[in-house]
């Protein structure tokens, strides 16, 4: 129950629709079987039991399963089954009183504690300090020396201290829900805080909080039963745990005593922790589901022809892209985000591949390097990369030209750099370990790299951990690590979109100044047409997963042919320039106006 | 740093303090006869008068209160009202076999949680399943049922382990091992499930992380990128899963060293609760805190060693 983290996450439905879905769960259905039958034994055992279970028979003890007594006698003589089925219904009430001492007193100081803060809050967190500092078998041991062996006190007791498990995910809840917009809206508009909590703040705790009762009462029945096992229960209300405790003391005569407690604890325990589970999957939609499309994929409709505007420069291709389909698995079948079109980058060219969010551009670039996020595949087509197919490729294949021929600058930097290691470590790793330079080569090189990118303080960045630089500073960093290989290639993802507006104009400089440096290819993606104009040869235009036009920069600009291009020129503001010249106009201006 | 932990170590004193006065006036309850028992039911008024008086009973609760904390900061427990024994013996020589059984379970689960978590998470699949399914049923059952299935099979049929009984390991190290054996597994079966999921459940996390798409985009092999980055990533928090375990540990201990007769905390607990033998369960609570309060502390400084965000601020 400690692994459960407070999630906030938006529930899904939790109406009548959650009791089938969890039927049809496979983990639910059987495990909320094995609970009704248990819980229907516990609730009939009055009438069910053929004895009185506290009943001894001299001639009976440790008797043998037979017609009398079912599944045979306990050390006192006892009848096993109707002492089984009387501990069945005080197991699970006091399992169920735990649940809701838990469910009342943090449901309750959550909301409070969430909605108001102050006192309470603090209280709340002092109070969730100490149960989280002290073994609850201690308190309830020490609990019982003064209120006596009762049952009921021990397990209120129980549900008090493990009532923090809710008090944390409403506490988080309430806090999340409180600022949103709505909770404003509701308050300006003169709801009382009671109608506030009711109506907006129940609804975001549901979940969490049914998801958790399983749970809680599972810890319930185990710390009971444990209680008991070690004889601290009350003998006259006989539970799973107290026959485990006869049971074990005389296991040398008879094992018989210990199975069936054993079972129905085990059975009922595991029954509802794998109902937690299910109700996991089904509320919050983790569900382990292998997203295995039923349907075949395919092309759902032809693409046209791109227009090209036939302009291209001798020269021959370092990367060729063709009639590329990329597909992620959705429902029963797939959602395919490319499909189709061309794509040609000579070498030593600056080409930009510009479309709106969402046009497939960036998942395009992701099919280049092999680095498509989780479920994405290349369903078809080709990437040829200077003369060899790319698709199909195995991934350490791959590997061998990313880094070293292909590199790669990410939209957003601060992401990008794993916080946990120093700046220095993420530059010189690669070319220690796929380049195969000695440490201190690398670190040079690294060093160098940083000054060239317009670093002030090489030495001060490269000991530095990311947190530490700031937004432009991390971009520069990623930029020395994509070309410290020198590549061929360098494909950059929105490398100013999340920068500042004169960063950016920076950013695209240094670039423009790599490339002239190494040679390289650079494949630029982006939405902004300032970039395009400011550093790119040519331009191919994305629309809905398919590249619409591709030609010079210059021609695509002049004469534009496609109605989407023309419609995106059309959405730049009256007044700024609509055919800059490459590299006349500064990527600053225009970039931050052209299409945001 | 030094600031940090200082910090941390404050609000640690401040909560074994509030654990010591609400346990001292909640057990005051329970102990109207205490002196009685300790005299006999049999002994005369003027004999539990006596009693009253050594143990200091007849005084105001508030004066026997400041009495025990004046000891107490002094490293002075008192004694037990039963036996006589002086409690800050008795509990710290029952605490280190305690303490040897949760650390021998956290070090065994911290080995195999990892190890299973990080194999579920890159291995998905049927793997993945395998693990989950093991780590559900492991903390769903009740450590003690544990601790009797693995006493039934291993001590009483296959007669592999001693079923109860501990052995010091000065008396003999093989013999001190076969006795802890079963209780750490029995104690630790519980636990390893919800560490594997966590670290599961980062590495997944952590394996969709821009940075690792990054680091992949150098060159860097799947290998190197999982067991350097991913998984120093997933260690944060793994370790205050793991801090949590060592309190639920200590906790399980009491069960199962009375199950398997291991004279550690558990039977001493048990044994001053039910009599009302306030000065040992003061002791018992106080020492518990301090080891809480001690290994929370350490897993922050880890913690904090870990993410540098939290070292360098």
């Amino acid at each position: 129950m400690s692994s459960v983290t407070p999630a906030a996450a938006p529930a899904r439905r939790t109406g009548p629709g959650l009791f089938l879905r969890l039927l049809r769960h496979p983990l639910g259905g059987v495990s909320m079987l094995i609970l009704a039958v248990v819980v229907l034994l516990g609730a009939l055992a009055p009438w069910l039991a053929p004895f009185d279970p506290s009943a001894t028979d001299l001639h009976m003890i440790l008797a043998e399963p037979g017609p009398e007594y079912l599944l045979g006698g306990d050390a006192a003589g006892r009848d096993i089954l109707s002492r089984l089925l009387v501990a069945t219904a005080f197991s699970l009430a006091g399992g169920l009183l735990v649940m809701a001492v838990a469910v009342t007193v943090g449901l309750t100081a959550g909301l409070v504690a969430g909605y108001y803060g102050g006192l309470i809050d603090a209280a709340g967190a002092w109070f969730t300090a100490l149960t989280m500092s002290l073994p609850s078998i201690i308190v309830l041991i020490a609990a019982r020396s003064v209120m006596g062996p009762s049952m009921w006190w021990t397990m209120a007791i129980f549900g008090l201290f493990i009532s923090p498990v809710y008090y944390r995910v409403v506490y988080t809840s309430v806090r999340s829900v409180r600022n949103e917009l709505y909770v404003d809206a509701a308050r300006t508009s003169g709801l009382g805080d009671g109608r506030i909590i009711g109506r907006h703040v129940l609804l975001a705790v549901r979940a969490p909080v049914i998801l958790l009762m399983s749970g809680v009462i599972a810890a319930g029945i185990g710390m009971q039963a444990g209680f008991d096992f070690l004889g601290l229960g009350d003998p006259t209300t006989p539970t799973w745990g107290q026959m485990l405790n006869e049971g074990f003391y005389n296991i040398n005569r008879s094992s018989n005593l210990v199975l069936w407690p054993a079972l129905v604890l085990g059975l009922t325990t595991v029954a509802l922790t794998l109902l937690g589970t299910a109700l996991r999957d089904e509320l919050e939609g983790t569900g382990d589901k292998r997203h295995k499309a039923a349907r075949p994929w395919a092309l759902d409709q032809e693409v046209p022809a791109d227009i090209d505007h036939g302009d291209e420069p001798a020269g021959d291709a370092l990367l060729t892209v063709r009639d590329l389909a990329v597909a992620y698995p959705a429902g029963e079948g797939y959602a395919t985000v490319v499909k189709g079109g061309r794509l040609s980058v000579r070498r030593g060219e600056t080409h930009g591949l510009i479309g709106e969010s969402g046009s497939g551009k960036t998942q395009t670039a992701f099919s280049i390097l092999g680095l498509l996020p989780k479920g994405g595949k290349v369903m078809a087509g080709s990437i040829v990369f200077d003369g060899e197919e790319l698709v199909g490729r195995t991934d350490a294949q791959l590997n061998a030209l990313r880094g070293s021929r292909i590199a790669y600058v990410p939209q957003e930097p601060m992401s990008n750099l794993d916080p946990s290691f120093t700046v220095g470590h993420q530059l010189t790793e690669p070319l220690v370990k796929v380049l195969g330079m000695k440490k201190a080569e690398a670190r040079g090189r690294a060093l160098s790299l940083l000054a060239r990118v317009g670093i002030p303080d090489p030495q001060r960045a490269f000991d530095s951990y990311p947190h530490q630089l700031s937004g432009g500073m991390a971009q520069r960093v990623l930029i020395a690590g994509a070309v410290s290989s020198h590549p061929d290639l360098l494909i950059a993802d929105e490398p100013t979109t999340a920068l500042d507006v004169t960063v950016q104009a920076e950013v695209l400089d240094l670039l423009r100044d790599l490339q002239d440096e190494l040679g390289m290819a650079i494949l630029i993606v982006t939405h902004n047409f300032g970039v395009v104009a400011d550093i790119c040869d040519r331009v191919t235009v994305m629309q809905k997963g398919v590249m619409v036009e591709t030609g010079a920069t210059r021609a695509v600009f002049e004469n534009p042919r496609h109605e989407y291009t023309r419609a995106l020129f059309a959405a730049i503001p009256q007044g700024a320039p609509r055919s800059p010249l490459p590299g006349v106009s500064s990527a600053g201006s225009l970039g931050a106006g052209a299409l945001r | 740093m030094l600031s940090f932990v200082s910090r941390r170590l404050a609000t640690g004193v401040g909560l074994i303090a509030t654990l010591a006065v609400l346990t001292f006036f909640f057990l005051q309850f329970g102990v109207s006869d205490v002196a009685q028992r300790i005299a006999g039911q049999q002994a005369g008024p003027d004999a539990v008068a006596v009693v009253e008086e050594r143990i200091g009973v007849d005084r105001p609760v508030i004066v026997q209160f400041g009495d025990w904390v004046g000891s107490a900061l002094t490293g002075d427990l008192g004694r037990s009202w039963f036996s006589g024994q002086e409690v800050t013996e008795a509990v710290m020589s029952r605490m280190a076999v305690t303490v040897s059984l949760a650390v021998g379970s956290v070090v065994l689960t911290a080995l195999l949680g990892v190890t299973l978590g990080a194999l579920a998470a890159t291995r998905r699949g049927w793997s993945d399943r395998g693990v989950q399914f093991l780590a559900v049923l492991g903390q769903a059952i009740p450590g003690f049922l544990m601790a009797l299935a693995l006493v039934l099979v291993f001590a009483i049929n296959l007669d592999w382990f001693p079923a109860t009984g501990y052995t010091r390991p000065s008396e003999s190290v093989p013999g001190w091992l076969l006795s802890i054996t079963l209780p750490v597994i029995a104690l630790t079966v519980g636990s390893i499930g919800g560490v594997a999921q966590q670290v599961r459940g980062s590495m997944i996390d952590a394996f969709e992380r821009d940075y690792v798409r990054t680091l992949r985009s150098r060159g860097l092999p799947q290998r190197s990128v999982v067991f350097q980055h991913v998984l120093r990533n997933a260690a944060g928090p793994a370790l205050t899963v793991l801090g949590l375990q060592f309190v639920i540990l200590l906790g399980g201990a009491v069960i199962v060293e009375t199950l398997f007769s291991i004279p550690g905390l558990g039977p001493l607990a048990l044994n001053a609760t039910s009599q009302g033998d306030i000065p040992v369960v003061m002791g018992i609570v106080v020492v518990t805190g301090v080891i809480v309060v001690l290994v929370n502390t350490l897993v922050d400084v880890i913690q904090a060693w870990v993410n540098p965000k939290v070292r360098l601020s």
